[in-house]
């Protein structure tokens, strides 16, 4: 009994408040928009019996998913959305692997604290740290002032609200995800096996492609679905560093949702985003139970 | 694998670099007299003093506060529960869909969620507000602490829940004198986890919040869309000031914890 309360309690929370949510999604990608409160028709109206229900579901229509392929706008930053995505792992990875790789090499008593200092900002605010690439990148920020000063350059460099100022603040943002998975691949990576590498001819750079990055897989794809999935979908960095140049999903849903105020055509743009996610989605959930099992 | 090359100085200095020095510019630039941020023109701590008399950014904290610790509560009682089912639960009917809606929040796009939670609230009539955001940043932060939970749960020993069975405590028992005070590190730092993540929200308090409640994110949001201002990094510098202690003092009294339980493991071993 009591267990079927410990059960059903967090259950019964996720699918009233996760699960439900997304069929009213689709359920409204399907509508019209409308000069209305809610602002789209058809409304499910109960009051006229099962005429009413008939009459509700002959008025959904695929319209909406229509428009997003008629209109270059939609796939456009769909296609854009999967491409800085794509991107910005690959360079998340190149970024943080050396990190990791640093870290579990390290002394052990370091270890904490270096760990201490890969998770502190993961905890502060994300919107403060995109915000301080701002004063950064912006043409009389702080880059262009040391560059100009070493004069490595002799004009400012247009950086912000430019797709390499969406890199850098992605890359940025998401390292603490890449680094803590991988970091936890390789510090329980068998210190052995590389001398045994090493003992059997390998030079060092072999035994590293051949034993350690083999047997970091686990944290390697890990830490890319973590950085590439939400990144599909990001709003916060393309809105403040991109400028009106770079086209991303999340930012078009947003507009579509808070200015053009088209509640439809923002719910079939989240159900399209969705469909791409699954894919990634249900593969890292797999990676996620296999490792959990193999922690049991 | 404790040598440490060049190569893993280099890239360890340089990682740490890159993470650390825009939030130490901006905290440098927070102390700036000048309107401009990207010109230093002497220490002066005004722009705290204006961030103290600006009632409508106190406003938003206030109310991103209460909103923090309810939901972040809530998420920790749910999420424990959720991880214990879980890890302890067995089989049940519909586990698999159970725990995909556990995992997927994780990664589920925050406009994605935000959206379907408003159009959830405006199709069951409630009203946005404090109430609304509290229950979605509970929903996705429950997701978070559960996973936190639930790795310090796989790892523990369950034969000491089982002795505690078999001395004679009830189930209810050994969950609260045994297992409890074992996951307590794990659930603590869910709450933490929790607490900061509701604390930062921007897109899904967007979504869900009302004209009624302005949480500090999205006043920070809108400021910050017109531009880099000294007052926005006078409060990052606090935001950051309150987390880097928080953190720290966490860990530290986490540490000092698993010393004292090494130490009196030791003691009860001696004495045996």
């Amino acid at each position: 009994m009591r267990r079927a309360i410990l059960i059903a309690v967090p259950y019964v929370w996720l699918l009233a408040l996760f699960l439900v949510p997304f069929f009213i999604v689709l359920k409204i990608s399907l509508s019209d928009i409308a000069l209305a409160i809610p602002p789209y028709t058809p409304t499910l109206d109960l009051s006229q019996g099962w005429a009413g229900v008939r009459d509700f579901f002959g008025q959904l229509d695929f319209e909406n998913f229509v428009w997003l392929t008629e209109d270059d706008l939609y796939w456009k930053a769909y296609l854009s959305s999967v491409k800085i995505a794509l991107i910005s792992t690959v360079l998340t990875l190149m970024v943080g692997y050396p990190i990791a790789y640093g870290m579990a090499r390290a002394p052990e008593e370091w270890r904490p604290t270096l760990m201490m200092l890969v998770i502190l900002p993961f905890w502060t605010s994300f919107l403060i740290r995109v915000y301080a690439w701002m004063g950064i990148l912006s043409n009389e920020g702080y880059l262009n002032q040391f560059l100009l000063w070493t004069g490595l350059i002799s004009t400012p460099l247009t950086i912000l609200n430019t797709q390499t100022a969406v890199y850098i603040g992605i890359v940025y943002t998401y390292l603490p995800f890449m680094i803590l998975p991988i970091y936890a691949a390789l510090e329980r990576l068998d210190g052995s096996l590389i001398e045994a590498a090493e003992d059997l001819g390998c030079s060092r750079l072999q035994a590293f492609w051949l034993v350690t990055v083999p047997l970091s897989r686990p944290g390697i794809i890990a830490g890319c679905f973590l950085v590439m999935i939400p990144v599909i979908g990001e709003f916060v960095i393309p809105s403040l560093l991109g400028g009106s140049g770079t086209l991303m999903i999340g930012k078009v849903l947003w507009e579509e949702f808070f200015s053009n105020r088209d509640w439809p055509v923002a719910s079939a743009v989240a159900v399209v985003l969705l469909l791409i996610l699954v894919v990634p989605i249900v593969l890292f959930q797999r990676n996620q139970q296999k490792q959990t099992e193999a922690g049991q | 694998m404790n040598r440490l090359s060049w190569f893993n100085v280099v890239s360890l200095t340089l990682g740490f670099a890159f993470l650390y020095i825009p939030m130490i510019i901006l905290i440098i630039f927070s102390f700036n007299e000048s309107k401009l941020v990207t010109v230093w023109a002497g220490f002066s701590t005004k722009w705290y003093g204006e961030l103290v008399q600006n009632e409508a950014f106190l406003n938003a904290a206030w109310v991103t506060i209460r909103v923090a610790v309810f939901s972040s509560t809530l998420a920790t009682i749910l999420g424990t529960a959720a991880a214990y089912v879980l890890v302890r639960g067995g089989r049940f009917f519909g586990r698999t869909l159970f725990s995909g809606m556990i995992y997927a929040p994780l990664v589920m796009p925050e406009v994605i969620t935000g959206l379907s939670l408003l159009l959830l609230f405006i199709g069951i009539g409630l009203d946005r507000g404090i109430v609304t955001i509290v229950l979605a940043h509970t929903t996705f932060s429950m997701c978070y602490v559960s996973v936190v939970v639930s790795s310090r749960l796989v790892t523990f020993d369950q034969s000491l829940e089982e002795a505690a069975l078999d001395l004679g405590c009830s189930a209810a028992q050994a969950f609260r004198l045994v297992t409890l005070p074992i996951i307590a590190p794990a659930v603590i730092s869910g709450w933490l986890l929790a607490f900061t993540l509701s604390l930062d929200d921007l897109v899904i308090a967007s979504f869900t919040s009302g004209p009624s409640a302005t949480t500090l994110p999205i006043k920070i949001f809108s400021a910050v869309r017109l531009g880099v201002s000294p007052e926005i990094n006078a409060l990052s510098t606090i935001m950051i000031a309150v987390v880097t202690v928080g953190v720290i003092a966490a860990s530290l009294v986490s540490k000092r914890a698993a010393v004292r339980r090494r130490l009196e493991e030791q003691t009860a071993a001696r004495t045996e």
